[in-house]
């Protein structure tokens, strides 16, 4: 089932505020083939956070995880991330275009920190490829 | 305008494990990712790399190559899924080249597995620091 066009310009609600610590930010330096030494989070950490947002969307759109594979992400940094933060990510959906039986999503999520300055803003593809 | 580094061509191997780890610590659970059988009902070749994995790894060679340099931005497109096999791993390989511009670095990145581009202009941008 092919996703509504009436999604594009919709804001969804923020995420629940996720709090950086130094234990998460080395699981996942190690798990990105790291050593972790105190400070900064990788550059790709904050999509844990826009992972959240992205649940939440398919959720409100019933779309399965499953039928969903990337098409593109792009990070723009207002600043790392850095163990103490707690962020919340706010997903707007900016394209919908359907091609070959999938959908082609387009987002953006708005990366905030506990006193609502922008960490980062990033955007994803998302292609929906529709049941066989 | 100082001359540019050479940056070595950094290689990492992804395991089925990694592939574990990683989704516990980026929060990624896509079947996808761990169960052969959903990822053929979706029409993929097999069980692939999180896209986000690929590109930490090329994140990780420009922060081996620019240690505590700011990074101001970082984009690829997915354009060729990481199949990786149930025993044993598969090799990624990282690229890059470097140059200066306005106070920042642009490092273009060449992502590759088996000789084939996996990643679709990888790119990031850093702040010049002392490097």
């Amino acid at each position: 089932m092919p996703v509504d066009q009436e999604l594009v310009g919709r804001t969804f609600p923020p995420t629940r505020p996720y709090e950086v610590t130094e234990e998460k930010v080395r699981d996942f330096t190690e798990a990105t083939a790291g050593e972790y030494a105190g400070g900064a989070a990788p550059p790709t950490y904050p999509i844990v956070v826009a992972f959240d947002a992205m649940n939440a969307f398919l959720e409100a759109v019933s779309v399965d995880l499953f039928r969903i594979v990337h098409g593109n992400q792009k990070f723009a940094y207002e600043r790392p991330v850095v163990p103490g933060d707690v962020l919340t990510a706010t997903l707007t959906v900016t394209s919908l275009r359907q091609i070959a039986g999938n959908d082609i999503i387009g987002t953006t999520s708005a990366i905030k920190d506990q006193t609502g300055a922008l960490v980062c803003t990033t955007s994803a593809t998302l292609v929906h490829r529709g049941a066989a | 305008m100082s001359a540019q580094p050479t940056l070595e061509t950094q290689t990492y191997t992804i395991t089925r494990a990694d592939l574990v780890r990683y989704a516990e610590a980026g929060g990624d659970h896509n079947p996808i990712h761990q169960d052969e059988s959903v990822a053929a009902s979706v029409g993929l070749p097999g069980v692939i790399a999180h896209g986000m994995y690929t590109m930490g790894l090329a994140a990780r060679a420009v922060t081996t190559w620019y240690p505590g340099a700011e990074v101001v931005s970082l984009g690829c497109k997915f354009t060729n899924p990481v199949v990786v096999p149930a025993d044993g791993g598969v090799e990624i390989e990282v690229a890059g080249e470097a140059k200066d511009a306005d106070g920042l670095t642009t490092v273009s990145l060449t992502v590759t597995c088996a000789g084939q581009k996996v990643l679709g202009m990888p790119k990031a941008v850093l702040r010049a620091s002392g490097r």
